[in-house]
């Protein structure tokens, strides 16, 4: 199947199957308000995604959560999508995964496992996570190698961990990891929730960044290290998503099909559901994947600035969250006039002490931070977050399909 | 450059195992697919890298090559792109 009107294919497909999670992240970048009533899509449901995304040029799935190993027929799912000629990767924190599932997954055609971690340490792992994790996360490291998948190295960096890159690389190394990836934080629901704990310093970032390039000379040929930067302390911003339904598709745990992971929370936009629609519709049709395709709906300063074809305004989700108003350029271009709203947030990162609590990633707090938010409290930024009518709902309406 | 990567006929390759080689008839090309990435080949890599099989030497994937397109003197053409896809770590010698 040909693209369509210079738009392009959906080659990147994340599948968000659950939102079930053991683990509470307070940089977790499922919707804040995730907790509210929704059914998990089916198996067959998943199937059919999976099919007429292929169709579309789908080439890279990403199969993701919460945490996707909560679904008992994950293995079912990697069939069908190796089946179909995908690439499919894991992206899990480790927690559910047992020797004979491994074996189950790998029979199933999965390609390669991208395990999360914390931190380097047990202590800082565990408190970032909430939970008591490391040693089984340390065990499933050794099953991964043992089964011959390459293994990606997940960590999110912020303020509490990114001193300890050094120990972190050094833990991947000893690991045997082909790839690490240091993303920090970007500060999307959970994170935005805990923006102030969680931004580095300045020279945090730059001390980090150092110590992986010295790293990275050090393993050459044998590991790949990527260093995400954080756009807070940046001047301009990145190309989100390479452009708005240009490349990544999103299918949530309920079906909704989105051009970024989360777009959900954008005011005043439908998004398709695959219950109701193909994805080809969903793609090339649907009002909100072609809401900010392109240029069209730019504002000043972006409608007329030379370089807006290098990040086409950056980041739709960042400027509702941080202005108001999703046409906004992204408040991280030093040409936006909002850009000090990114300017206090980093001032703020040189105070000693930040008395703000931090927010962890729990059903129950999903659903407290709904009421308040459904009740006018929480800060105006902060109500951004949730998508308008969102409702708590009990946590065992959410799930799809019963264990069998 | 020391490091340079020596390609010479009488060598055997295969794609390495971290990549996997596809045709993408969505992209009418072929792909190389790795862990959260993809490289889209042009016809000429395609061509090459399909016959590495971890058997054919250099030199038997030239002369298939220039029999499946009725062409001449691509040797120079070929070990070139190998050099380039050793750096790339897209392929192993056998
Ligand atoms: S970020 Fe943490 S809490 Fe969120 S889905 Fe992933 S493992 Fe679970
Ligand atoms: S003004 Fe808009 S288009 Fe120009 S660099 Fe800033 S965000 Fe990008």
């Amino acid at each position: 199947m040909p693209s369509r009107d210079g738009v392009g294919m959906p080659m990147w497909l994340l599948a968000e199957v659950t939102y079930r999670c053991p683990l509470h992240c307070v940089f977790c970048y499922n919707p804040v308000d995730y907790a509210k009533q929704h059914q998990e899509l089916t198996t067959e449901e998943w199937k059919r995604v999976l099919r007429e995304s292929r169709e579309l040029g789908a080439a890279q799935l990403g199969l993701s959560g919460g945490e996707p190993l909560l679904r008992d027929d994950l293995e079912e799912i990697v069939r069908e999508a190796r089946s179909l000629g995908y690439y499919t990767n894991l992206l899990t924190s480790g927690i559910g995964m047992t020797e004979a599932r491994i074996a189950a997954l790998k029979g199933a055609g999965l390609d390669h496992i991208q395990l999360s971690f914390q931190d380097s340490t047990k202590q800082m792992n565990d408190f970032l996570s909430s939970t008591r994790t490391f040693d089984l996360k340390m065990k499933v490291a050794a099953l991964i190698k043992q089964y011959d998948y390459p293994m990606v190295l997940n960590c999110v960096l912020h303020r509490y961990n990114i001193d300890h890159v050094q120990q972190i690389l050094e833990m991947a190394e000893a690991m045997g990891a082909e790839y690490v990836e240091l993303a920090n934080t970007q500060f999307y629901s959970w994170a935005y929730l805990n923006k102030d704990q969680l931004l580095p310093t300045r020279e945090q970032v730059e001390h980090a960044e150092l110590v992986t390039d010295a790293f990275r000379e050090k393993v050459k040929g044998r590991m790949r290290l990527f260093f995400v930067m954080p756009d807070y302390h940046a001047t301009r911003p990145k190309k989100c998503t390479n452009g708005w339904g240009n490349l990544f598709i999103t299918v949530q745990a309920d079906g909704t099909v989105l051009p970024c992971h989360v777009a959900g929370m954008l005011p005043g936009m439908t998004f398709p559901n695959v219950r109701e629609h193909s994805m080809e519709w969903a793609w090339y049709d649907s009002p909100g994947f072609n809401r900010f395709r392109g240029d069209g709906w730019m504002k000043d300063p972006c409608r007329t600035c030379p370089e807006k074809e290098k990040d086409l305004g950056g980041c739709r989700c960042q400027a509702y969250m941080l202005t108001g108003d999703a046409e906004n350029a992204d408040p991280v271009c030093d040409k936006s006039p909002h850009h000090e709203r990114i300017r206090e947030v980093v001032e703020r990162t040189k105070l000693a002490v930040n008395e703000q609590p931090i927010v962890f990633r729990t059903d129950r707090d999903s659903r407290d931070l709904m009421k308040q938010c459904g009740e006018g409290g929480l800060k105006v930024d902060e109500r951004r977050l949730f998508e308008p009518g969102a409702t708590a709902t009990e946590a065992n309406t959410r799930i799809g399909r019963t264990p069998a | 450059m020391s490091d340079e990567p020596v390609v010479t006929v009488e060598q055997v390759y295969a794609v390495a195992k971290l990549f996997r080689l596809q045709w993408e008839p969505a992209q009418k090309a072929h792909v190389l697919l790795y862990p959260e990435g993809m490289v889209r080949l042009n016809q000429s890599a395609g061509e090459i890298l399909k016959r590495l099989d971890g058997k054919q030497t250099i030199a038997q994937v030239v002369a298939d090559c220039e029999a499946a397109f009725n062409a001449q003197g691509l040797e120079q053409d070929v070990l070139d792109f190998m050099a380039g896809a050793i750096r790339q770590g897209w392929v192993l010698r056998v």
